[in-house]
């Protein structure tokens, strides 16, 4: 009865997307926090303020602007057409895009309070001892902000993996392909197959469950003074 | 201004955040300079420019090297200018070992090419920090984060060292542990050091010579002995800590009581015991309010140190009970702080012959052949 088999493909589905997202929001997070953080510009709030859009909209107010970015007939599609697709909606690389959008506050919040919290004085030092800004800013502000990066990726990692709005809004419900863990199981039910739901929904809770509590000890421990 | 390469010529003008500075100055390139002032005149302003992490329009030079120029809008970034910079807290890397945080300025420093003039173990030796190479900043104490510190700075082998107030976090005790190890530094290094301080009593004990410096002006610069035997700088150099530094030479060592004895001159003068060879010169610093006029020389009194001089200049303060005096005792200048009334009873002026009684004399430590005078 309880087809567990057929549970495998949307949670390898999940981990590949919240992976494959994180990395990207590392990569592309890192330098907007930093510029958050150091800039002096004054509309760099309002672009703090565009990073943070996801908290508060509803996933498909942004999965609705994503389907017609992604669509045929937005730049998606056109970036689709040099790889001789037709659309990014519906696709997997879609959805690393739309999660990439959903969950980067998460991911640069951390980061850019890591950077702010050590100051101008680490980099100074560094300057003074002929450290570049880029040698400094690996050799320096990097490790320093450690634990921001640390939180950003589980909270980033964590956070694709809970998404159901935006993935159902540009993704759909493609066995393999787009069809992920939260969609899986309002599928399940939706068919009446609690086992299977039930299996899902509860891993889901042990995971979130773990999640949490690691980040707290985590931050416990790197939150103490030195090493 | 000399641009004869061996000198640092610095001029800024500009205003940062409402204050505004206006200073240009000299030092040589030996020894110590300090730039003295109360807080907030600008002199860690300058020290930051210096170092390029702050940007004034100004001019200036390092030898015969060009580091900023307004004219032309050179500007050397801060990890292209060779500055060891001590800053008031040790700001140690957190996440890096002594020793890697020691060789964090060295192995750029080799990167660049620069010469390799101080090396690892040497400066290690120099501030004995041997044995905390292996510990992470968090378990070392004020005083070895701040020797620390200098070595990591020194180790970017800089042509000029910077500090600002390197000691003014620190307690009592440690900061004479730390001067110690930097009169060390000032005997062996050939690299100048610019002392950023507000404290009257470390740069005479440090500094040959010091810019005055006042709500970002230069009120005076020069060697430290003549710019404090001047008067007319007495509200910048403080009134309280206000003195002169001597130098005296070793006559004699007296174990019976205790005290080494020196001559000045020709006078005598005697501090409690010092560990110094007979014929060594030492410095000597006297406060203004530990020195007492009198136009007799005493008899029968305590105090050991007595010395016959010329008053050479009165300043009295308006508005106040004192006035400052500058009593020329031959080959020195000492100051007397004494109250207005004291000065018309004895009918103390300018060319009256005077014996100055000296209540107290701190020894600064041996004065080095090679001192700027």
């Amino acid at each position: 009865m309880l087809d567990l088999a057929a549970l495998w493909p949307p949670i390898r589905l999940t981990l590949e997307l919240a992976a494959t997202t994180t990395v990207v929001l590392l990569i592309v997070g890192t330098p907007i926090a930093w510029w958050l953080a150091r800039s002096r510009a004054r509309w760099k709030e309002a672009v703090a303020a565009v990073v943070a859009l996801p908290l508060v909209l509803p996933p498909t107010v942004l999965g609705f602007y994503l389907l017609i970015a992604l669509g045929p007939d937005g730049p998606g599609g056109w970036f689709a057409g040099l790889f001789g697709g037709r659309s990014l909606a519906f696709t997997f690389e879609g959805l690393v895009i739309g999660s990439v959008f959903y969950s980067m506050p998460f991911v640069v919040q951390p980061i850019r309070n890591a950077f702010e919290a050590f100051g101008d004085r680490p980099l100074e030092v560094a300057a003074t001892l002929r450290a570049s800004p880029w040698d400094a800013f690996w050799t320096v502000a990097v490790p320093l902000a450690r634990p921001g990066f640390m939180t950003g990726a589980v909270l980033g990692f964590a956070h694709t993996v809970g998404q159901f709005g935006v993935v159902l809004m540009i993704g759909g419900n493609i066995p393999g392909e787009t069809k992920v863990l939260s969609v899986a199981i309002y599928d399940y039910v939706e068919t009446l197959r609690w086992a299977e739901a039930h299996v899902l929904a509860a891993g889901m809770l042990v995971f979130a469950f773990v999640v949490i509590l690691s980040m707290t000890l985590l931050e416990k421990r790197l939150g103490r003074p030195g090493p | 201004m000399s641009g004869g390469g061996a000198s640092i010529d610095a001029a800024f003008a500009g205003s940062v955040g409402g204050f505004a500075l206006d200073v240009a100055f000299t030092a040589p390139m030996r020894g110590i300079t300090a730039l003295f002032g109360a807080s907030g005149c600008g002199k860690t302003t300058i020290l930051r420019c210096i170092a390029g992490l702050q940007r004034l329009p100004g001019r200036l030079t390092v030898g015969a090297d060009i580091w900023q120029d307004h004219e032309t809008g050179m500007f050397r970034r801060p990890h292209e200018r060779a500055v060891g910079y001590v800053f008031q807290e040790a700001s140690l890397f957190p996440h890096l070992s002594v020793a890697n945080n020691l060789r964090y300025g060295s192995r750029r420093a080799a990167r660049d090419g620069a010469a390799n003039a101080l090396g690892f173990d040497d400066v290690v030796a120099l501030l004995g920090i041997g044995h905390l190479l292996d510990r992470a900043p968090a378990a070392l104490s004020g005083g070895e984060r701040q020797r620390v510190a200098v070595g990591r700075a020194l180790l970017s082998q800089p042509r000029l060292l910077l500090m600002d107030e390197p000691l003014s976090a620190l307690d009592r005790t440690t900061r004479d542990e730390i001067l110690a190890y930097f009169e060390v530094l000032h005997d062996e290094l050939s690299i100048p050091i610019l002392y950023v301080s507000h404290d009257i009593a470390e740069v005479t004990r440090l500094a040959d010579r010091m810019v005055v410096l006042s709500a970002g002006r230069k009120l005076a610069e020069g060697p430290v002995a003549g710019i404090l035997e001047r008067l007319d700088l007495q509200p910048a150099t403080g009134r309280f800590e206000a003195g002169v530094v001597l130098t005296a030479r070793v006559a004699a060592q007296d174990r019976t009581y205790d005290l080494t004895r020196l001559d000045h001159h020709g006078q005598p003068i005697t501090i409690p015991f010092v560990d110094v060879d007979i014929g060594d010169e030492v410095r000597l610093r006297v406060r203004a309010r530990d020195v007492a006029l009198t136009t007799r020389r005493p008899e029968a009194i305590s105090i050991r140190n007595v010395l016959a001089g010329t008053i050479v200049e009165i300043r009295a303060e308006p508005g106040t009970a004192f006035a400052e005096t500058l009593i020329d005792i031959g080959g020195g200048r000492l100051r007397a702080r004494v109250t207005r009334e004291a000065l018309a009873d004895l009918a103390l002026e300018v060319g009256r012959p005077v014996f100055a009684l000296v209540k107290s004399i701190s020894f600064d430590r041996r004065a080095r052949a090679d001192r700027p005078r």
